[in-house]
């Protein structure tokens, strides 16, 4: 398939002499200098029409009036309490799948790497968390209507088997609790995935070094594992929290608009300014930047702390 | 050790649990439309529905283009900047990275601001247009995978000794390029072009919001309107991504046995 790799060729470089190359260079290196930035144009012209001054002109209209005067009302205004209501059920939904994600993740990742299971479990649970992390959007939500909605498979088998009714517990798969458990099925994969190879940076010398000098299993964990790997927990969490505050499709789905995170707010909003004022909607866009863009630096900084253990 | 091996078996349990039952819910549910047995009316009711085999076939060639634009983006940059521009390599890959950052339906909000009918590039003003804007969007989409993977790809290359090779051998760029460098990191090309595949099947917002008739938006309209069809299409729709993933693994697989036969 491949063409076979070209072999290196190493021979004498071909000089001008001393005088005439050292006038000839200048006017090189400054037509070679243009050519190569002219090489990355392409690039750096699709990046600016469809990524940088799409938000930068959304961010600035933020912070201007219809009319076009700056202002800061649109900002304030994002403090009525329906839009911070909906920031907040998003943030909820976001910090619990998060977090559940995280915890379970990890214990997964713990389970491969450390947990003695055999080698096939383990090539078998990262190829699948592959694929699950990529299966979001509108399918996983069917998936769980089929599962967990009123006619779904485990709510029948409760009501027939046990005769425990779910539905009648309070639980409802469009809400909080259930977008939260749907959103889980690709946080935790997404948490497997970066951790195992944390988990595989743990040299076999540090739990030996803290054996020999007495530690039990729990000191070891409390004193050396965890101080060393709660960065890229931390870090992983961070980016499971931006990854399901951005998601809509899912939520859309599942609820339709009956739950009002922000990205259908926002969704609805560009369907149709139901915040009667277009600028507002660039604010309720600029606070969903701010949110997925700390917690991404943040995660960032942390990586960076993270592969200091790992070299 | 003992506790740690049954803690180990334990979790193993209860991920799999979570995550197999959906599957067998989604399979169970696709299966009953006919009343009291098992049928495949579900899938038949899909497959005979035209607007699935008109949204698929959109948004597959959808894809198919995005892969095409998106590699001929991505790796003449990745291979210049390795070559020419180590020193941009932070501010590109940073640039890759923005689009985890930012969520898809803040970047189509501003695309349908900026580029709407009135404005300088009216791109949503016709509908040839509008699937441009929509395969850009994917390609901005799909840049974080697509860079990171062809970037991996080409570490592994020695970029500036094959590009002095060949042009040594009298080659021009665009032979450097297409029969030198582009053979070299097709398992990068082609894991990019699978993740992009799934995620250009599967994406929902900005299909819908820029008025195309893709995929996703489709599948939504049949969750809002059907019983038995979404859980035929949820499965149909897993295949797709598990399909592509499988067929990643086995790109990276077999590219690692013939570097090791080298």
């Amino acid at each position: 398939m491949s063409q076979p790799p070209v072999a290196p060729i190493s021979g004498p470089t071909i000089s001008a002499p001393p005088g005439i190359a050292a006038k000839r260079r200048v006017s090189r290196i400054n037509r070679r200098n243009v050519v190569d930035w002219l090489g990355i144009a392409p690039f750096m012209l699709f990046a600016l029409m469809f990524l940088i001054v799409p938000t930068v002109y959304l961010v600035a209209g933020a912070f201007l009036t219809p009319t076009g005067e700056f202002t800061l009302q649109n900002i304030a205004d994002l403090f009525q309490p329906s839009i911070l209501g909906a920031y907040w059920i998003s943030i909820k939904v976001s910090v619990a799948s998060s977090l559940g994600g995280a915890l379970i993740g990890f214990f997964l990742a713990w389970a491969i790497v450390l947990g003695g299971v055999p080698p096939w479990i383990r090539s078998g649970l990262l190829t699948f968390s592959g694929v699950a992390s990529n299966f979001a959007g509108v399918p996983l939500a069917f998936a769980f209507l089929a599962t967990l909605g009123r006619t779904g498979l485990v709510t029948v088998f409760l009501r027939e088997w046990f005769g425990f009714n779910l539905y009648a517990t309070g639980f409802n798969l469009l809400s909080f609790l259930g977008l939260t458990i749907t959103y889980m099925f690709f946080q935790i994969p997404l948490m497997v995935l970066i951790l195992t190879p944390a988990l595989d940076g743990l040299k076999k010398e540090w739990r030996e070094a803290a054996q020999i000098l007495g530690a039990s299993n729990w000191q070891y964990w409390r004193k050396v594992a965890l101080p060393i790997l709660w960065p890229s927990l931390l870090g992983t969490t961070l980016l499971l929290f931006a990854n399901a505050f951005g998601a809509i499709a899912t939520a859309y789905a599942l609820t339709g608009s009956s739950l009002n995170i922000v990205p259908i707010v926002l969704y609805a909003q560009i369907r149709g300014d139901v915040l009667h004022n277009p600028n507002l909607g660039y604010a309720l866009a600029l606070g969903m930047i701010v949110i997925t863009g700390l917690s991404n630096v943040l995660y960032i900084w942390l990586r960076m702390r993270a592969e200091r253990w790992q070299k | 050790m003992k506790a740690n091996r049954l803690g180990a078996w334990i979790a193993i349990a209860i991920g799999a649990i979570y995550f197999v039952v959906p599957l067998i819910g989604t399979l169970e549910f696709s299966l009953r439309m006919r009343r009291g047995e098992y049928s495949l009316d579900a899938y038949r009711s899909v497959f005979a529905d035209i607007q699935f085999r008109e949204t698929f076939g959109y948004s597959m060639l959808m894809a198919v283009a995005t892969i095409i634009f998106g590699m001929l983006l991505v790796v003449p940059t990745a291979y210049w900047v390795r070559l020419r521009l180590p020193q941009v390599r932070p501010i590109i890959e940073f640039i890759t990275l923005l689009p985890l950052v930012i969520p898809a339906i803040v970047i189509v909000f501003g695309y349908l601001r900026l580029y709407n009918s009135s404005s300088w590039i009216p791109f949503t003003a016709s509908r040839e247009a509008t699937n441009a804007l929509l395969m850009f969007a994917y390609m901005t989409l799909s840049l974080p995978y697509m860079y990171r993977a062809v970037d991996t790809a080409m570490r592994a290359i020695d970029v500036a000794t094959l590009t002095e090779a060949a042009e040594s051998l009298g080659a021009k760029w665009p032979t450097i390029l297409f029969r030198c460098i582009f053979p070299n990191v097709m398992s990068g090309v082609l894991s990019g072009a699978f993740i992009t595949f799934a995620i250009v099947m599967g994406e929902f917002t900005m299909a819908a919001l820029l008025n195309r008739p893709a995929f996703g938006p489709y599948l939504q309209l049949v969750g809002a309107n059907k019983a038995y069809e979404p859980s035929a299409l949820a499965v149909i729709a897993f295949s797709i991504t598990w399909i592509s993933m499988g067929l990643i693994q086995l790109v990276s697989r077999f590219n690692r046995a013939a570097t090791a036969k080298v």
